[in-house]
């Protein structure tokens, strides 16, 4: 398992869009992707349960990533965090 | 063959299919199932259904208004893959043995209030998102076509269109409306004028007994309103609808000419619109510029303020569009009718006499700053006038010419270039009729708005429909009015127009020319027949 730490830089959050784009692209990989804010996560395949978490501006999450195509998929999600949200 | 009557706002026939646009929630009905694995591919098929719809929503909308308000429908698509969403309206479907409509509803229910309850305004909001998924899908169950994806022309079919759902509208594809409610004076009259289509109004039907795709004839003309109608009715249709074809054959060879009077004074005669779409409206009717485009276009529809960047860009557009053309753009004018949730405006007993229009500019000035500076970048190409609404004050002009001068100031620091665009107010209360002698001094012209001035002036909201019987337009009080503003602009050497619904009301056109009207600017559909008027005084 893989993991890092991200916070949120776009004022608004996660919100609808990049939820949307999040989602997009954590279903290009086998790997199970979780998002994790305090004591509440959500896979980041699940557009909604990914937008009830309410992540704001500022606010810090924890990405996990299990499964075959870790490695990989763990540098494109946080390469995808970086320039979108 | 069934009758119905309802009052006109555009005279016209159609002949057509009819399409019923009814609210999809509070009409699901439960009902149970013994095959629930065909009533989920139902659900299966519906969801395909809806991603398809909302993939050319999106194409439309992004087309029209812009890839960032077309986001909405790419998220929509997404959240109708959501597995949750999916797998809990299947296991609704499954375990209590119900028709997919029902678990849908249910499914839709649950998820938007799950959204409502954060305590974050933007994730509140999203509840209207999913809200909206589930109408979609329960409307492609139960047959209901969508506003925004017609597959043929129709005659549309309502209780009431808001200005949201207009927006949503193929205008292509409309071939008249007849709805329950609404008055003359509401969105969809409004709408169908501009459109030039049939329109029919507080018509006296049950919208639950009418079938999408039934044969109809609507007749503006008798205000009729006729469905399943039989074959003479048809073919009487038939025959009016040709009869305007050649009328409007006559009225095309009137483009081109100019418009003035047999004894030789011009009357500048523009157009109202409301989009940047409208503009090919505005160029096929031929109209000599135009003298009210509303800007709340740019607001509407959307989920935060528009950036100077995309106003400037929407202005630009419009003025290289008109290329050279007068094109006189209101600002700004939110609130009454027109409510926008980001704006924050609050609840008001009585909008109409609230918080609106140039009130909210000088309030808050950063929202009027963005948009003035967009449209003076914008005034460098082509002749733009600016117009601000709902005055009432020689102050409320000084204070925005304060702000117009920091904002100009602004641009000439940055070294960007700009014209000096003509800028003139709205006459449209009762207030600024009176001291129209005095604002004339400040001002490069005057344009009367008519439906507000009526409205304010007989007291008589324009959305009650059972006021339609007070209502009078041509009320002496009015005309009287509109005399005391053009004498009161020519005495300072100013000009004065009519942009509302009475400049293009043909009974009084004689009496504006003479009058000394100098501009009209009406719907596009209109700039013709009245040339036509025009050309034919003395």
């Amino acid at each position: 398992m893989k993991s890092f730490n991200y916070v949120i830089k776009d004022e608004v959050g996660i919100h609808a869009r990049p939820a949307g784009l999040l989602v997009k692209e954590a279903k290009q990989y086998a790997s199970v992707i979780t998002i994790v804010k305090g004591d509440k996560s959500a896979v980041a395949t699940k557009l909604m349960a990914v937008m009830s978490l309410g992540v704001k501006c500022g606010e810090e999450i924890t990405v996990t990533v299990e499964g075959d195509d870790e490695d990989t998929a763990v540098e494109s999600i946080k390469a995808f965090m970086e320039s979108n949200m | 063959m069934e009758r119905f009557l309802g009052k006109s706002v555009y005279k016209g026939v159609a002949l057509g299919k009819i399409v019923v646009l009814s609210k999809a929630d509070n009409q699901v009905k439960r009902t149970k199932v013994d095959d629930t694995d065909a009533e989920i591919s139902r659900f299966e098929q519906a969801r395909e259904t809806a991603k398809e719809q909302l993939g050319s929503l999106y194409e439309k909308a992004l087309k029209e208004v812009g890839e960032a308000s077309a986001a909405i429908f790419e998220v929509h698509q997404m959240m109708l893959d959501d597995d949750d969403f999916v797998d809990s309206t299947i296991e609704i479907i499954k375990t209590e043995e119900v028709n997919a409509e029902y678990a849908v509803a249910v499914t839709g229910d649950n998820f938007s209030e799950m959204f409502a309850s954060m305590d974050d305004d933007y994730m509140k909001a999203r509840a209207a998102d999913i809200k909206d998924i589930s109408n979609r899908l329960v409307s492609v169950l139960t047959g209901q076509e969508d506003a925004g994806s017609l597959s043929e022309p129709a005659i549309i079919v309502a209780d009431d269109l808001s200005p949201s759902e207009t927006v949503q509208l193929d205008k292509d594809k409309i071939l008249a409306f007849v709805t329950v409610h609404g008055s003359t004076n509401s969105h969809t009259a409004i709408l169908a004028r501009m459109m030039n289509i049939p329109a029919l109004i507080g018509a006296n039907f049950d919208l639950g007994k009418l079938e999408s795709g039934t044969l109809a004839v609507v007749d503006g003309a008798l205000g009729e309103f006729v469905v399943d109608p039989d074959e003479e009715t048809v073919k009487n249709a038939e025959a009016k609808i040709e009869a305007e074809r050649e009328k409007a054959k006559l009225l095309e060879e009137l483009k081109g000419q100019p418009t003035v009077t047999k004894g030789g004074r011009e009357i500048k005669l523009y157009a109202n619109i409301g989009n940047v779409t409208d503009l090919a409206y505005v160029l096929g009717n031929d109209a000599a510029g135009i003298g009210l485009f509303r800007s709340e276009f740019l607001y509407l529809g959307r989920e935060d303020f528009p950036t100077e960047e995309e106003q400037f860009a929407a202005y630009k557009q419009v003025l290289q569009t008109m290329a050279g053309k007068k094109v006189i753009i209101r600002t700004l004018d939110i609130g009454a009718d027109k409510q926008v949730d980001y704006f924050n405006l609050g609840k008001e007993d009585n909008p109409a006499l609230g918080y609106r229009a140039i009130r909210i500019c000088l309030t808050e000035p950063e929202i009027f700053k963005t948009q003035l500076r967009a449209l003076f970048r914008a005034s460098y190409y082509g002749n733009l006038a600016i117009m601000y609404p709902m005055i009432i004050s020689t102050k409320e002009v000084e204070r925005i010419y304060e702000i117009v001068d920091q904002v100009k100031q602004e641009l000439t620091e940055k070294q960007i270039p700009f014209k000096e665009p003509e800028q003139g107010i709205m006459i449209e209360t009762p207030a600024s009729v009176m001291i129209s002698d005095k604002l004339a001094k400040m001002v490069d012209f005057f344009s009367i708005g008519t439906n507000d001035l009526t409205q304010y002036t007989l007291a008589i909201d324009r959305q009650n429909a059972r006021l339609d019987a007070f209502y009078d337009a041509h009320h002496e009080a009015i005309l009287r009015m509109i005399q005391m503003v053009v004498d009161n602009a020519h005495k300072e050497g100013k000009w004065a127009g009519i942009c509302g619904e009475l400049g293009a009301d043909t009974e009084l056109t004689a009496e504006f020319v003479k009058m000394g009207v100098d501009e009209l600017s009406v719907s596009p559909s209109m700039v013709l027949p009245i040339r036509k008027i025009i050309r034919e005084l003395e």
